[in-house]
């Protein structure tokens, strides 16, 4: 028969509670680091629609996405618009990846290529003859930075109207790309349709300059100032992510705000 | 006679080094996405003190030019924050050990005797349960602080989705300010925090790993219970 346990001391006591916690807190530690070994020295993603970010963080990202617009998109969520005279003067300029230099209107067109393969080409001065649309809000930088701005266009929503692009509205992205094609981006279509995003040909009332992306530039207000293309030269529609500039170099495909 | 007093819940221990790792991962990658538009600085009539941050700390750090890395880690991490810090809260409140964490009405008067006497200034301190009143202010306002990590975080995060949080912090460029400073008030807490646990020594240390302190008790008679309560 099993002799009843003698009760501990104190001290004894003492001594086993300490060897457990800490033995357990050693455990934690290590594998606190060693978790951490593994996240920060794990492999980049393998390049495709996205690329150049650690393949779990990459995941945790699309998930995340997949969360927050379920979650919080609706496009009756909009943009803060501020007084037409709040907005900068002088529009800060960060970088011309595919619309450097001028591009007058008479040399470009934009094409949109339809579902059916069709290709439409449009000239500025039959944008400029839809209904104008003005925002004035806060553009905002991936960076960081935000600036209150004033652009006039077309709506989207106007511009799929006009052009009976309803078929293509249905499917699940959106690709705009530089004449050059030096600079893409791919925009999920609730985004793309949201009432606020704009194909904008002017800035506090002047036709946009060489900086700015001449002739015709996306202003979507939902979204960071990466997705906010200078210089249209296409826009084509599909179902799966069209290729997107910055989400190749690490950042989140979606970034939406 | 050795004896042992019990100190901090399993829970309390586990949520407390749970979130050590993934705030320093948070004010890191934080630091990565800062550096894009480092603009802050204080500046009182003209003249710059601190400017945040140096190019020497930014190099020391390997800072610069990780932009995307540190949005990645911060929007991964920040789940594990928010869960972390959510189930902290639920247990204290809870299980009860809020009585023990939130100032009462002497706290703030107390605070002071304890400053003082922390400082030398003072011989003796304020009476105390588990945590002085310094500790109860100071333990609860890093909760309140870490709620607000929250909400000014999801205001720059989704600014347009959750315009009235935007609204709340004061508009988005406010909301990154008071985000930056929350973070600020942590690396100070840390630093305090530290010196104080260095101070108060290796019983008061392990209680946090171990959850007991091993106090010197004086036998007592055999009618008094050994109730903890001190208004029993």
């Amino acid at each position: 028969m099993k002799k009843p346990e003698k009760e501990l001391t104190t001290e004894q006591k003492i001594k086993r509670r300490n060897f457990i916690s800490f033995t357990v807190f050693g455990a934690y530690v290590a594998a606190a680091y060693g978790g951490w070994r593994w996240l920060y020295k794990s492999p980049d993603e393998t390049a495709s629609v996205t690329a150049g970010a650690h393949k779990p963080l990459r995941q945790a990202l699309n998930k995340t996405e997949l969360f927050f617009r379920r979650l919080t998109f609706n496009e009756n969520h909009l943009v803060k618009t501020y007084p037409r005279e709040m907005a900068a003067k002088k529009i800060r300029h960060n970088s011309d990846i595919g619309s450097a230099g001028k591009l007058p209107p008479e040399n470009w067109k934009l094409q949109v290529k339809k579902a059916n393969g069709e290709t439409l080409q449009i000239t500025l001065d039959e944008l400029m003859k839809l209904p104008k649309t003005e925002i004035t809000y806060d553009f905002k930088c991936v960076e960081g930075w935000d600036q209150i701005s004033h652009w006039e266009g077309v709506s989207f929503r106007d511009f799929i109207k006009h052009y009976n692009l309803d078929a293509e509205a249905k499917m699940s992205y959106v690709g705009l790309e530089t004449p050059d094609k030096q600079y893409y981006v791919g925009i999920d279509m609730p985004s793309a349709i949201h009432p606020q995003t704009l194909l904008a040909y002017q800035m506090n009332d002047e036709l946009l300059n060489g900086q700015h992306g001449q002739p015709l530039r996306l202003i979507i207000p939902v979204k960071y100032g990466i997705k906010n293309l200078k210089r249209i030269g296409t826009i084509a529609f599909s179902n799966t992510r069209p290729r997107d500039y910055w989400a190749e170099q690490g950042y989140d495909y979606y970034s939406g705000l | 006679m050795k004896a042992i007093k019990e100190k901090h819940p399993l829970v309390m221990r586990w949520t407390h080094w749970v979130n050590f790792p993934i705030l320093t991962i948070m004010i890191w990658s934080g630091m990565l996405i800062y550096w894009a538009n480092d603009e802050y600085s204080i500046t009182l009539f003209g003249h710059t003190y601190v400017r945040f941050f140096p190019d020497w700390y930014y190099q020391w750090l390997h800072i610069p030019q990780r932009l995307a890395e540190g949005m990645a880690f911060h929007f991964l991490f920040m789940w594990f924050f928010a869960l972390n810090g959510f189930f902290y809260v639920l247990y204290t409140i809870i299980s009860g050990e809020w009585r023990q964490l939130v100032p009462n009405r002497h706290s703030f008067k107390e605070a002071w005797l304890v400053l003082l006497h922390d400082l030398h200034i003072r011989k003796t301190a304020p009476p105390q349960d588990k945590y002085n009143a310094a500790q109860r202010i100071a333990y609860t306002a890093i909760i309140i602080m870490g709620f607000g990590s929250l909400v000014t975080g999801l205001a720059i995060y989704k600014p347009v989705q959750f315009n009235w949080l935007c609204w709340i912090c004061g508009g988005y460029h406010l909301a990154r300010i008071w985000h930056f400073v929350l973070t600020i008030g942590y690396v100070l807490f840390f630093l305090v925090h530290v010196v104080q646990v260095i101070l108060a020594g290796w019983n008061n240390f392990r209680s946090v790993v171990s959850g007991f302190e091993v106090v010197n008790e004086q036998p007592k008679p055999a009618i008094e219970n050994n109730n903890e309560d001190e208004k029993a």
